[in-house]
């Protein structure tokens, strides 16, 4: 093999999953090679009903360096959670 | 007895692929085609020995399925030539499945109104499988037959080598002959849809139908090819070394 395929993300999802969780990668020549070697390699034991994959490249991650500043920031804001708030006896449903 | 040859005969074709095609584990020419050749090994062998739970309730006599597929010598087996034919590249062995595969399914579909209930069983549950094999080999065809330059000589070579054992697919053994009405299938009635399935792919794939006769034949009745034998020294190795082995 002179050219290396391409590296495809795979998501299932499970019989009584409702999202697509993703599960690992793998090489595949096109998309529908992905679907299939997904099938053949991540739904051996009945892990799933249904298929997505997506070519790696396409997928763009945030950059672990600037962690501090994207999700720090969110942690001594509790007020941003339900739980913060206490309900006023009255109100029986929300 | 028609109906035991029968079933050795599906049981055999399904064990001899499946062995063929388990040569390729941890061969396969990536990770993930391994695996998936792997996969359909496995499933072949699976079906043959729900064809050999049965034929050994049939013939009786102590016969279980593991004495039917690691005890009998190569003249008695009931396969066809193809499945036994080496793996050499890539595309032998798609090209050996794709033509296989299509056969296969719509042998199954057939079988599944056989009068015979567990030969029903077995061609529904496998005929499942079988779709899946004839869609991985299909795009396996298309993709060598209309890749590179390399790719399609190797499919077309693997075509010359390969078209001359089909024919014995849709001619029938006399155990097939007999049951063609009511455990079997006509065979001869499978080779129509069979050759339209294969030349839709072709097509897809620049790939010409062979025009060549497809002759080779005798596998049904007993008469292997040489490779047989080899096949079977690998596979019963185990239990002709070391009689009722168990694991």
């Amino acid at each position: 093999m002179t050219a290396e395929w391409p590296l495809w993300e795979v998501f299932i999802r499970s019989k009584q999953g409702l999202d697509h969780k993703h599960v690992g990668s793998l090489h595949a020549a096109d998309a529908a090679m992905a679907v299939e070697n997904a099938r053949d390699v991540y739904t051996r034991r009945q892990e799933g009903v249904s298929i997505w994959v997506v070519e790696s490249r396409y997928i763009h991650a945030s950059d672990p360096g600037d962690a501090d500043s994207l999700f720090d920031p969110a942690s001594d804001k509790i007020y941003r959670h339900p739980t913060f708030y206490q309900l006023p006896p009255e109100v029986k449903n929300i | 007895m028609p109906l035991l040859s029968y079933l050795l005969h599906l049981g055999d074709d399904a064990l001899i692929l499946g062995h063929r095609n388990s040569e390729w584990c941890g061969h396969g020419p990536v990770l993930e085609q391994d695996i998936a050749l792997t996969n359909i090994a496995l499933d072949l062998i699976g079906q043959a020995r729900l064809f050999y739970q049965y034929a050994a309730e049939v013939k009786g006599d102590g016969a279980t399925e593991d004495s039917l597929a690691y005890l009998r010598d190569v003249y008695d087996f009931r396969n066809c030539l193809l499945v036994e034919q080496p793996n050499g590249d890539w595309a032998h062995t798609i090209l050996r499945q794709f033509l296989f595969s299509a056969y296969q399914y719509e042998l199954y579909k057939a079988l599944r109104e056989s009068r015979d209930a567990q030969v029903s069983a077995i061609a529904v549950k496998s005929l499942k499988e079988v779709t899946y094999h004839l869609r991985w080999s299909g795009e396996w065809v298309v993709r060598l037959g209309d890749g590179t330059s390399e790719s399609r000589r190797r499919m077309a070579r693997a075509l010359e080598d390969l078209w001359m054992f089909t024919g014995e697919l849709f001619r029938p053994a006399p155990f097939e002959e007999v049951l063609a009405l009511g455990a079997g299938v006509t065979v001869e009635a499978l080779e129509e849809p069979w050759k339209a399935h294969i030349r839709r792919v072709f097509d897809e794939a620049g790939l010409d139908m062979p025009q060549t006769p497809a002759f080779q034949a005798g596998g049904k009745t007993g008469a292997h090819s040489e490779y047989l034998g080899h096949i079977l020294a690998d596979l019963q190795f185990m239990q002709r070394a070391y009689p009722g082995c168990n694991w």
